[in-house]
């Protein structure tokens, strides 16, 4: 696993501003169906990145994270569509909901860890997927909620692209500085070894339950917007799928490089979408592609990149 | 001060320590010395908290508050630091990384990163290697540097010369003899005798899981008998 040094690299700046000036420009050249995709992908980037804050950086992989993720798109949903509240309260309450889920289940799941800490998340997503499913007067059961709730001023698709694009890099900012932080260096102290934290005087399970909070904020807020985006939910939204995915993007990306979350996303949504729309079989194609990453590059597209860069570096 | 008063320890069901008592008074260095399996480390995990042991008996009192069975964070908190034997340091962490753990590498109070870059050149020039990456002797004085990074009063130490060449035992002795001058206690447990006087005031000697013998650093070093008895050194 790949830590995320603090040292600033120019080269590193220089890229991160190139990305970004891509993504500005982008919608000038890209579809309306194109920037729908660019939209998800960022979406689900931050999504991938809330976890990798668990995953690559604390040593505790969550299969909750979906659950967490779909309780703030419903609470948003529900708020517009039912409560008749404004979409900006709304998004609000649904960040500040799936806090509190994540908290509830960092409260159960800190003193557990390893195929413990990944069952215990699955079995509260799965009540969580559950409720959705059951409690149908409030989350509309298998129907699920639907509105155009997205707010006047982000109406238009590019505008709406433009501003999840920005708050991809402010979440992307935030996450960096957590992780980078005398707190968040602690959680990497976790990962490597929590008896030896511990034995330094670590009060472990709180560090844990705050890292694990903050991870629930993060997949809120992309949660959140997703409501906007999708204008639609369902349990599938909270379901299992929903978190696999989420962690194979962080997972394909790169786990513990927080960026390798973006190029997880976009390998998995542009691979979903380009695929099935040549094959019936692309849930195959997916597996095989999926299995030759983790084969020939199990530190992810973005740790194998850097695992060579260091190589070269070695070698001149 | 720290006193620890008839400490019994137990792992599991085996009484490990049996009445173990010693003191270090406000910046004084004190040493525990013992044959292997003597009860040092046990003595050392049982005054910061650490399980196991269980301490079953007896009272850990730091500064007129007892501390026995606080967990190690609280005590911790009390500005109490260890450096464990063997170092236990993070494999992926930097150098940097594991001394702004504690601390914002932007601190100006205490401790800071460039008073222990100041102390320590050697990690200074080793900043950006990780910890699995430096030799015996940089780990060692990290281990060290990592517990000031908390601003301890009080660092137990256990046995950082371990594993260490004979030059670099000398210049952690030196670090260990100019920590002790500026106010901070130390409990310092070694297998060296002549380390151990070198650095404490005050030496206790340990066997099978009790202070056996307590005497200053002069008084032992001219008491041959109770060194090769309770240490089987030949002066």
């Amino acid at each position: 696993m790949s830590g995320l040094s603090r040292s600033k690299s120019p080269m590193g700046a220089l890229v991160g501003v190139a990305v970004m000036a891509v993504g500005v420009i982008a919608p000038f050249f890209l579809s309306r169906y194109q920037i729908g995709l660019a939209t998800q992908i960022l979406i689900f980037g931050m999504l991938a990145m809330s976890i990798d804050i668990l995953v690559g950086f604390t040593g505790r992989t969550s299969l909750g994270h979906g659950a967490i993720f779909g309780a703030s798109t419903y609470v948003v949903l529900y708020c517009v569509t039912q409560a008749g509240l404004s979409p900006y309260l709304a998004v609000v309450l649904g960040i500040a909901t799936a806090t509190v889920l994540a908290a509830v289940f960092a409260l159960l799941a800190v003193r557990t860890n390893g195929v413990y800490f990944l069952l215990l998340t699955l079995a509260l997503g799965m009540i969580v997927w559950g409720i959705c499913l059951r409690w149908t007067q409030v989350t509309g059961g298998e129907n699920g909620l639907r509105g155009d709730i997205r707010p006047k001023a982000l109406a238009d698709y590019k505008d709406f692209y433009w501003f999840i694009l920005a708050l991809a890099a402010l979440v992307t900012f935030g996450i960096r500085r957590f992780v980078q932080s005398p707190f968040g260096l602690t959680l990497r102290g976790i990962r490597d070894s929590d008896s030896r934290m511990r034995s330094l005087g670590y009060n472990v399970p709180l560090h844990l339950f705050i890292g694990f909070t903050m991870s629930g904020f993060f997949a809120g807020v992309a949660g959140a917007v997703y409501a906007f985006f999708n204008n639609f939910v369902s349990p599938s939204t909270v379901a299992l799928t929903q978190s696999v995915e989420s962690l194979l993007m962080a997972i394909i990306g790169g786990v513990g490089t927080l960026y390798g979350s973006f190029i997880g996303a976009s390998a998995l949504i542009a691979l979903q979408n380009l695929v099935s729309s040549h094959t019936e079989r692309w849930q195959s194609v997916l597996g095989i592609t999926f299995t030759l990453i983790m084969i020939f590059a199990p530190e992810g597209i973005v740790g194998k990149f850097r695992a060579l860069r260091a190589k070269y570096a070695s070698k001149h | 001060m720290l006193e620890v008063k008839d400490l019994h320890s137990f792992y599991g069901a085996a009484h490990v320590l049996h009445g173990a008592s010693l003191q270090v008074a406000p910046g004084e260095v004190v040493a525990l010395l013992g044959r292997n399996g003597m009860g040092k480390t046990t003595l050392i995990r049982s005054i910061m908290g650490l399980t196991p042991p269980t301490v079953k008996q007896g009272e850990v009192v730091w500064k007129g508050e007892a501390i026995t069975r606080m967990k190690p964070h609280d005590i911790a908190n009390k500005k109490i630091a260890i450096v464990p034997q063997g170092r236990r340091l993070f494999s992926s962490l930097t150098v940097t990384e594991h001394l702004t753990m504690f601390k914002s590498a932007r601190a100006t109070e205490g401790w800071t990163i460039d008073r222990i870059f100041s102390t320590f050149t050697r990690l200074g020039e080793r900043r950006h290697h990780r910890g699995n990456q430096l030799s015996g002797g940089e780990r060692g004085m990290l281990a060290v540097a990592r517990a000031l990074m908390q601003d301890p009063e009080l660092i137990l130490m256990d046995e950082p010369s371990e594993g260490l060449a004979p030059v670099m035992v000398q210049h952690l002795e030196g670090v260990i003899a100019e920590l002790g001058r500026t106010g901070l206690g130390i409990l310092l447990v070694e297998q060296n005798l002549y380390s151990a006087l070198a650095v404490a005031s005050r030496v206790y000697i340990m066997e099978t899981g009790k202070v056996v013998h307590s005497a200053t650093s002069e008084e032992l070093a001219k008491d041959e008998g109770a060194v090769q008895r309770w240490l089987g050194v030949h002066g």
